[in-house]
Order: structure tokens, then C-alpha cells, then sequence
């Protein structure tokens, strides 16, 4: 529509001409403190907890299978293609599906399932944050439909915060259309600044660190 | 000043309930991000705010550039950037779009963007259904409001009042828990986010070397809104801009301290095209509407292009005490507070409400606590000056002028100012050595002299001036 | 031979509130300061400027580096005529180099009061004394355009027999602002009215400041209700013993 309009006026009001060069945008800040993986474990989880949210440290994979088993209590259950989620046994649980891979079909599971349970790409522990990029093994809803959320992170996968995250994925475009961090269940505060938990996404989340 | 505009101002001071409501909102957002800042929780948010002004003054002063880069890594990811220049070809394009896709029902993720071209109202006039879904917006809505604030739409709106319009509105029995209320919402909502064949979302932020634009939220509501539909469309102005997707290390760390005192937002997605041929969800069409609506013309002006610096934190808001008395809905448009008070005379003129940039008593609140560090009061001095320039055009606020050029000549003669200084206060002699007056002495009919009365006493004159006392005392 | 110092005393002390300055001229001369008075001194027409005529603003800035280009440190009893001179000087003079470099020469001498106090003469302590409660209140140019904080109450921490209690919204406006305290007198009244409780949550029997245009506000608020509260500028406290 209106492209060439608008480019111009914006040329115009600064001053400069078509595919005149720019000078260096000021040098990126990243600041990566250094922290051992025990004690990011620690933090993470804290502020996970913090924000109402449970953790569970599993110290083996049928810890993390037995802690999903205990929350999803037999629930219906969507699980994403996650290797992990196989490697734990939690995809062949009672009421779990998984390996759904027609959007439809996703979207009618997520729907009504009580539960979404997924991996994380990478978990930031200053801020207790996931990271989920959408792959074939990460859908979008299953993390966002159902009320309950279940991340299973593995320990390797935790930096410290933001910032390392950006330094060693600069370009999350290159890999996905959809990068999503998530810190803390769904909340809102809109009427009367008063807390509310699970306004459209899930309300409970609990995250496996394995 | 308008009388509309007075009017408003009076009627949001004489609601207590409304006074006590913004007080409170403001007040517990003013301490929740006094905490999320200080030195231990951000050790150095003072240097982030440097950073993110020059990153934000680097990228308006190339946007041109950035635009273009941005638009081509969109297209890269099989996005499309389309260029609006006002609100007319916004409704257009998304009118166009959903009658190719035979559309019905569009959900909407907040956006102020769309607020200040009417989108909704626009759509609704040629029958299509746009829902707004965060929970906020969504009351503002079914009220048929404008947001009270950039961040907390609803801020206004009692419990009490929630539980009767969702009643009149949804028809469902009166409710006036607010878990209860929200889970009213969450139903209907979900309903139409599963139904909906349009997704519009804002865009927090729009980053040039990705083509992604970044949505910031608390409620799940632009995930869904970005997700579920096979169209997503994200409208946004063409300030949003930021270089490269790492500056978001300093933008949303700001960000979300400034607005609510978070960390970070429960989610911040980071969209670029749509769905790629592996993945499994996510729309089939992704659209970025890049909106002017007026930002050209502050791009062109140097020394105020750095209104457009602002990431919509709504820090301004709270802190301002103006705001804090006379609320959102007394703004002449959609940006109430500080950054309103400086936006609105340049997006729609400063004759639209001449009395806007005066409203403030430039007490410099609003730039302090700025995460990208806008010289608000600076602004608001130069926007008075054009006001009075476009006045003194068009032969308004001739008393007052006059006034001020004969101050400005007493002031320039000494003599002349004392015996003006003696006059003024042999028509209010001190009472019994300087006390304070309640009334104007009988006789004397100044409107400001009755405007400051009407609030507090004023000092009555003492019996000699200082220079006075000063040549007595050599 | 002690320094010479010049008072710009500024037009509302001037003509409402000549105590403050006398206080002033006490408080400089008992520390061995020789105090100049120019008598051609008027305003720093700062009014004009924030009420948008900038060229009426401009005429009465000249008149004042006229009458001040010699001198060699102006003080000021006032945060927001101290920041009119030091910073938006520069932005009037923006088209006149000649009255800008004279406008950027000053910048370097003007202080505000308890600046002076503190930098220049270089003393916290003047040997005051007053027996009383007191609650510091941050006048928004002071605290925010000159950032000035600390000074005052470290000033106010020296005087005998004076306890200083904070207010929480000690950092708020008073809802003074020039013409704004008349264009909009009802916002204004209801900031200072909310200034006031917070005065009175303290305690204190007396307010004090480094700007006697706030003290007006504030004082003719609490008068309006009849609250037993006094103002009292920082060189009122500073010249009691
Ligand atoms: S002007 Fe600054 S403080 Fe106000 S909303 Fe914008 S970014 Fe936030």
C-alpha cells in the first residue's frame, strides 16, 4: 500500500537518501555472570517457587517419570515428541497422548486435555524462566491450552540468564518462528490489581529439572 | 484549556471512589517496580537505561535502514510487511484479508497501536466480530471505554462494577469474586480464541536482523492470540524498532521492571513468519503492519524525536502526580499521562487540546523513572512555547499575553518593579505581621488571584520588601 | 579578604517572604562571606518560560546576566530559580551565541543555597540551633534538575536540638509549578493536599525546604485547614540559635 510513502517521509524527516549506510549501532550488552550448575539449579528453582510454580529435581529418569505420574494422576494428558518425554516413560503413562502431529487434531487434544506436559530447549535460572522454541518436537499449545503445564528441563540445558541465552542463540529467528519464555504460570492482575492465576494459559506449571 | 477538558478533570476529583482506586493502582505499581530497581535487585539498571537510549536514538535516527532490513528478513521467514500510513488503510488491509479468507471472528491481543486508530470500531462497522482477549481490555470493551492506562486497561473499574457489566453484558448471574469474574472471562474467551479465524496482536518490539516481532504479557492471551488462528497479523507503529534480537537483553529487562516490577513478563514470544514447514502448530499467514499515523512528522522534528523512544512501560503513568489525580480518562486520546501529554499535541496537533502540555507541574517524576530516558518536562516546555506561537497566530490568549509582556518590561526595570511590588501590597496590607488570607481583599476580582484561593490562603504582603530591608540594614 | 558572594534573592522571597533572605545574608555573613546585593536584580524569568513565552523570558534572562555577569558566585534560596539560570538558560539563548557563552559562564557560578553551604564554603555545620520536630521536603527542580538530596539534611543534621523525621512521599510534588498552581487549581490543591498528609503522618511541626515557592503551596494548604504546622526555609533553620 503505502510503502514507498512512508519510507519517504520517514527519509525525509531525517534527512537521508535511499540506501544511505549507517553508522554502528552502540556495541551489544550482554553481561553472563559466572555461576556453577548446582547453584543455578538453586536459584532457578527458587524462583520458579516464587512465582507459585513447583519444582522437582529428579536424579534419575524415573524419578522425573514417578513425580509426572503422582501430578498427572492418571489426568488426560498431552505430551509433546520431546525425546526425553519417551526416554522417561512419561509418554506411555495412563491418559497421556503424544506424537500428535496433524494441527487439528493437536488443537482438539490440547483443548481438553487436563494436562500438557513438554521438555525446554533451555531454562534461564536468574529469572526461572523456560525457553521453548517451536520444532517438530515442541508444538506451541501444548504449553499453552491445557491448565496444567509439565516441563521436564534437563540440567545441562540451564543458563544463567537472558543474556547467555541471546549470546549462544543471537539469530532465534534461524531456527524457529516461535521462541517463547515462559516464567511462572499464566496471571493477571487487571481488576483491582488483585493476583489471579491461570487467566488464559495454564494456572499450575511444575518443571522436572533431570 | 477546553472545557471538556476541565470538566473531566473535575468530575475524576470529585469521585472519591475513582481517587481512592488510582492512588491505590498507582501506588502498589510505584512500589513494585521501586523493588524490581533498586541497586540490589538491578545493579545496573542505570546503565542499562543509558544503553537502551542510545540503542533507541541510533535506530530512529536510521529507521529508514532498519525498516528495510527488518521487511526483508520478514519476507525471508515467509512473513509480509505491509506499510499503513494512517488508520483508514490499517482497517483496509485487514478488512481485504479476512474477506479473501472469508473471516468472521478476530481475537486481539492489547495494542494501544490499534486503539489509536480505532480498530475495532472500524472493523465492527463492516460486521466483523474482533474480540478483544486480554482481561483488561476485554472489560474496557464490553464497557465500551477507552483504557484507563497504557498497561492496566482496567484500572478504574471496581470489582463491583465488573460483576455488573459482565452481567448486563453476558448475561450471566452477578459475581463479584474476581477469581470468579476471571474465570468468566477465561470461558467466553477461550471459546473464541478456538473459533477465531484472525489473530491481531501489537508488537512490543520489532527486531530488525531477525524480521520477529516480540510480544510481551502476563496472561497468556497474545500466545493464543498468535497461535491458534491460521492468521496472525501484528500491527505496530514504525518507532517499535529495535537493531538485533540481543538488544532484548536490555529492553526486556527494563521492560518489565519499569511496568509491574517483573523480571520478566510470565511470557515474551519471539515471532518470525509463520509456521515452518516441520513444526507441528502456529499460523499459516503471518502479516507485520507497520503503521506511521503521525510518527513521520515527530520523526521530523529533532528536538522532540525522542518522544518516540518509548516502549509503552506506563512508569510515567504512575508516577505522575497529576495522573495520580485527574486518571486516565481526563487525556484528550488513547496516551494518558506524561508520555500522552507529550504524544498527543504531536500526533493530532497542539491546537487538539492547547491546554494539555500545561497540565503538569514539570516536576521532572515522569523522566526520572523513563527506562529509556525521554526528556519528558523538556518536551512539554518546548510543546507550551508552540502552543503559545500557534495562539499568538491566531490572536487567542490575548489577556494572558499582554500580561506576560508587561511583566516581562517590569521586570527589566527595577525601579518600575518595586513600585509595582510596593502597590501590590498596599492593596493587601499584612495583617499584624504576615499571616495568611483567606479571601481577596473586597474589591479585587483576579481570576488567578480567586484560583489560588480557591485551593489554600495566600500570604498577605509583608510590610517591606527584602531590598527594602536590605538598604535599612546598610 | 572573604569571598565575595552575590544574592540573587529571587522575586518571591523578594517581595513575599524577605525573612528567608535575611536569613540567608545571616547564615553567609556569620561564616565570613562578604554579601553583595545588586539591587538592579529582579526575576530569572522563569514564569515566561514555563508558561511558554520563551521570548518574554529571554528579555528578563538578559536583564539578569546583566546584572550578574560580574559576579563571582551567585546564590540562590531556591532549587528551581537556581536550575532556570544553570540549565534553561542555555535552551533560550539557543539562538543567541553572544548571551549563551555569557549564560554558560554563570552556569559554573550559580548555587543553590545549601550547595554553596556545602561545596564552596564547605561547612555542614553552622552552628545552629532549634528545638524542634522537622520533615525535609524535596523540591522537585532541587531533588531532580540539581540533585540536591543529602546537603539539606546533613545541613539539618548538625543543628542542635532538631530531629529530622522523613515523610514517605517526601520525593512528591507539591503541586506548586508556577501558573500551573492557578490553570489548574484543583489538580494542584489536591497534590499539596496530599503532601500534607503525608506531613502530618510524620509528626513533625515544621516543614522545611530549599524553594519558597513550594513553601508557599504548602503552607497556604495547611492554613486553608488549620493544621498547627509552620514552613520554615533551610536558611530560616539554618540562621536560628
Ligand atoms: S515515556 Fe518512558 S516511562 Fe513513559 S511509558 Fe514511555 S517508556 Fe515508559
Amino acid at each position: 500500500m503505502s510503502r514507498e510513502h512512508v519510507l519517504h517521509k520517514v527519509r525525509t524527516a531525517l534527512g537521508r537518501s535511499t540506501g544511505q549506510p549507517v553508522d554502528q549501532p552502540p556495541p551489544v550488552r550482554l553481561n553472563i555472570p559466572a555461576a556453577g550448575i548446582e547453584s543455578r539449579i538453586a536459584v532457578f528453582c527458587e524462583r520458579i517457587e516464587a512465582l507459585a510454580g513447583h519444582t522437582h529435581r529428579a536424579a534419575s529418569l524415573e524419578g522425573a517419570r514417578s513425580y509426572v505420574e503422582g501430578v498427572l494422576a492418571g489426568r488426560k494428558s498431552a505430551a509433546s515428541n520431546a525425546p526425553i518425554l519417551r526416554q522417561c516413560g512419561i509418554t506411555a503413562l495412563p491418559g497421556v497422548e503424544s506424537g500428535v502431529m496433524d494441527p487439528v487434531a493437536l488443537r482438539a487434544l490440547c483443548a481438553s486435555a487436563a494436562c500438557g506436559i513438554t521438555g525446554a530447549d533451555y531454562a534461564l535460572a536468574d529469572t526461572g524462566t523456560l525457553v521453548m522454541l517451536a520444532s517438530p518436537q515442541e508444538a506451541r499449545l501444548i504449553s499453552l491450552l491445557p491448565p496444567v503445564h509439565i516441563a521436564l528441563v534437563e540440567r545441562g540445558r540451564l543458563l544463567t540468564g537472558l543474556d547467555e541465552l541471546l549470546s549462544i542463540l543471537p539469530f532465534p529467528a534461524e531456527q524457529t518462528s516461535s521462541m517463547v519464555l515462559i516464567t511462572g504460570p499464566s496471571r493477571t492482575a487487571d481488576i483491582e490489581q488483585i493476583l489471579v492465576r491461570g487467566v488464559h494459559g495454564p494456572g499450575e506449571i511444575h518443571v522436572v529439572v533431570v | 484549556m477546553s472545557a471538556i477538558f476541565d470538566e473531566k478533570i473535575h468530575q475524576t476529583l470529585a469521585d472519591s471512589k475513582l481517587q481512592l482506586a488510582i492512588f491505590a493502582a498507582t501506588g502498589r505499581l510505584m512500589e513494585k517496580r521501586r523493588k524490581a530497581v533498586n541497586a540490589d535487585a538491578c545493579p545496573d539498571y542505570q546503565e542499562l537505561r543509558t544503553q537502551a537510549h542510545e540503542v533507541k536514538r541510533h535506530t530512529i535516527d536510521h529507521l529508514d535502514y532498519y525498516l528495510e532490513l527488518f521487511e526483508r528478513n520478514v519476507s525471508a521467514h515467509g512473513g509480509r510487511v505491509v506499510y499503513c500510513k494512517d488508520g483508514t488503510e490499517v482497517a483496509d488491509f485487514v478488512l481485504g484479508l479476512a474477506r479473501q479468507r472469508r473471516a468472521s471472528l478476530i481475537v486481539k491481543s492489547k495494542s494501544m497501536t490499534t486503539e489509536e486508530v480505532d480498530l475495532n470500531e472500524r472493523l465492527e462497522h463492516h460486521q466483523l466480530e474482533s474480540v478483544e482477549t486480554d482481561l483488561g481490555e476485554y472489560l474496557i470493551q464490553l464497557a465500551h471505554e477507552r483504557p484507563y492506562h497504557i498497561v492496566a486497561p482496567a484500572l478504574h473499574k471496581t470489582k463491583e462494577q465488573v460483576a455488573d457489566l459482565l452481567t448486563e453484558r453476558l448475561g450471566v448471574p452477578r459475581e463479584t469474586v474476581i477469581e470468579k469474574q476471571t474465570m468468566i472471562a477465561r470461558a467466553v474467551l477461550r471459546e473464541k480464541f478456538l473459533a477465531a479465524d484472525i489473530g491481531i496482536s501489537g508488537a512490543n518490539f520489532l527486531v530488525a536482523d531477525s524480521g520477529a516481532i516480540v510480544l510481551v504479557e502476563n496472561e497468556g492471551n497474545a500466545r493464543l492470540t498468535t497461535s491458534a488462528p491460521k492468521v496472525h497479523i501484528a500491527i505496530a507503529g514504525i518507532e517499535k524498532m529495535i537493531p538485533r534480537a540481543q538488544d532484548l537483553a536490555v529492553f526486556l529487562r527494563l521492560l518489565g521492571r519499569s511496568a509491574t516490577g517483573q523480571p520478566l513478563t510470565v511470557y515474551t514470544s519471539f515471532l518470525s513468519g509463520p509456521r515452518r514447514g516441520d513444526e507441528i502448530d502456529g499460523p499459516d499467514e503471518f502479516y507485520v503492519v507497520l503503521l506511521d499515523n503521525g510518527r513521520t512528522k515527530v520523526l521530523a522534528d529533532r528536538e522532540k524525536r525522542e518522544s518516540l523512544y518509548c516502549i509503552r512501560c506506563g512508569a510515567c503513568l504512575n508516577h505522575c502526580p497529576v495522573y495520580r489525580k485527574i486518571g486516565g480518562h481526563s487525556f484528550p486520546w488513547v496516551y494518558s499521562g506524561p508520555i500522552g501529554a507529550i504524544l498527543t499535541p504531536q500526533f493530532l496537533g497542539v491546537n487538539h487540546e492547547p491546554g494539555l502540555p500545561f497540565a503538569s507541574s514539570l516536576c521532572g517524576a515522569c523522566a526520572e523513572v523513563c527506562p529509556v530516558k525521554i526528556d519528558i518536562p523538556k518536551i512539554l516546555l518546548d510543546l507550551r512555547s508552540d502552543v503559545k506561537k500557534s495562539e499568538e497566530r491566531e490572536g487567542a490568549s490575548r489577556l494572558e499575553r499582554f500580561a506576560f509582556r508587561a511583566w516581562a518590561w517590569v521586570m527589566r526595570h527595577p525601579r518600575l518593579y518595586e513600585m509595582a511590588g510596593m502597590a501590590a501590597a498596599s492593596l493587601a496590607p499584612s495583617r499584624d505581621g504576615g499571616g495568611w488570607v483567606r479571601s481577596a481583599p473586597s474589591g479585587i476580582k483576579v481570576a488567578p488571584l480567586d484560583a489560588w484561593l480557591s485551593q489554600r490562603d495566600l500570604p498577605s504582603a509583608p510590610a517591606k520588601s527584602f531590598r527594602q530591608l536590605w538598604r535599612e540594614r546598610r | 579578604m572573604p569571598a565575595r558572594v552575590s544574592l540573587f534573592v529571587t522575586c518571591i522571597v523578594d517581595q513575599l517572604f524577605p525573612k528567608v533572605g535575611l536569613a540567608v545574608v545571616d547564615v553567609l555573613e556569620r561564616l565570613g562571606f562578604q554579601v553583595d546585593f545588586p539591587e538592579q536584580q529582579t526575576c530569572c524569568g522563569q514564569p515566561a518560560f514555563n508558561s511558554g513565552y520563551r521570548e518574554e523570558a529571554r528579555q528578563v534572562a538578559r536583564h539578569f546576566l546583566d546584572v550578574f555577569h560580574d559576579a563571582d558566585y551567585i546564590v540562590v534560596p531556591s532549587g528551581s530559580c537556581t536550575s532556570m539560570i544553570a540549565h534553561h538558560f542555555e535552551d533560550i539563548f539557543d539562538k543567541e551565541p553572544e548571551n549563551l557563552e555569557r549564560a554558560r559562564r554563570l552556569e559554573s557560578k550559580v548555587y543553590e543555597f545549601s550547595r554553596f553551604l556545602l561545596e564552596v564554603a564547605g561547612v555542614d555545620d553552622v552552628g545552629a540551633r532549634l528545638d524542634e520536630v522537622v520533615t525535609y521536603h524535596d523540591s522537585c527542580h532541587a531533588l531532580r534538575e540539581l540533585k540536591v538530596k543529602d546537603g539539606p539534611r546533613r545541613l539539618l543534621g548538625k543543628v542542635r536540638g532538631l530531629e529530622l523525621r522523613e515523610m514517605d512521599a517526601a520525593e512528591e510534588c507539591c503541586g506548586f509549578g508556577g501558573t500551573f498552581s492557578v490553570k489548574f487549581a484543583e489538580v494542584s490543591g489536591g497534590m499539596a493536599r496530599t503532601k500534607i498528609d503525608s506531613i502530618v503522618r510524620t509528626g513533625a511541626s515544621a516543614v522545611v525546604s530549599v524553594d519558597s515557592s513550594c513553601l508557599m503551596q504548602i503552607q497556604g494548604a495547611i492554613s486553608r485547614v488549620g493544621l498547627p504546622i509552620r514552613t520554615l526555609h533551610l536558611a530560616e533553620v539554618l540562621a536560628s540559635r
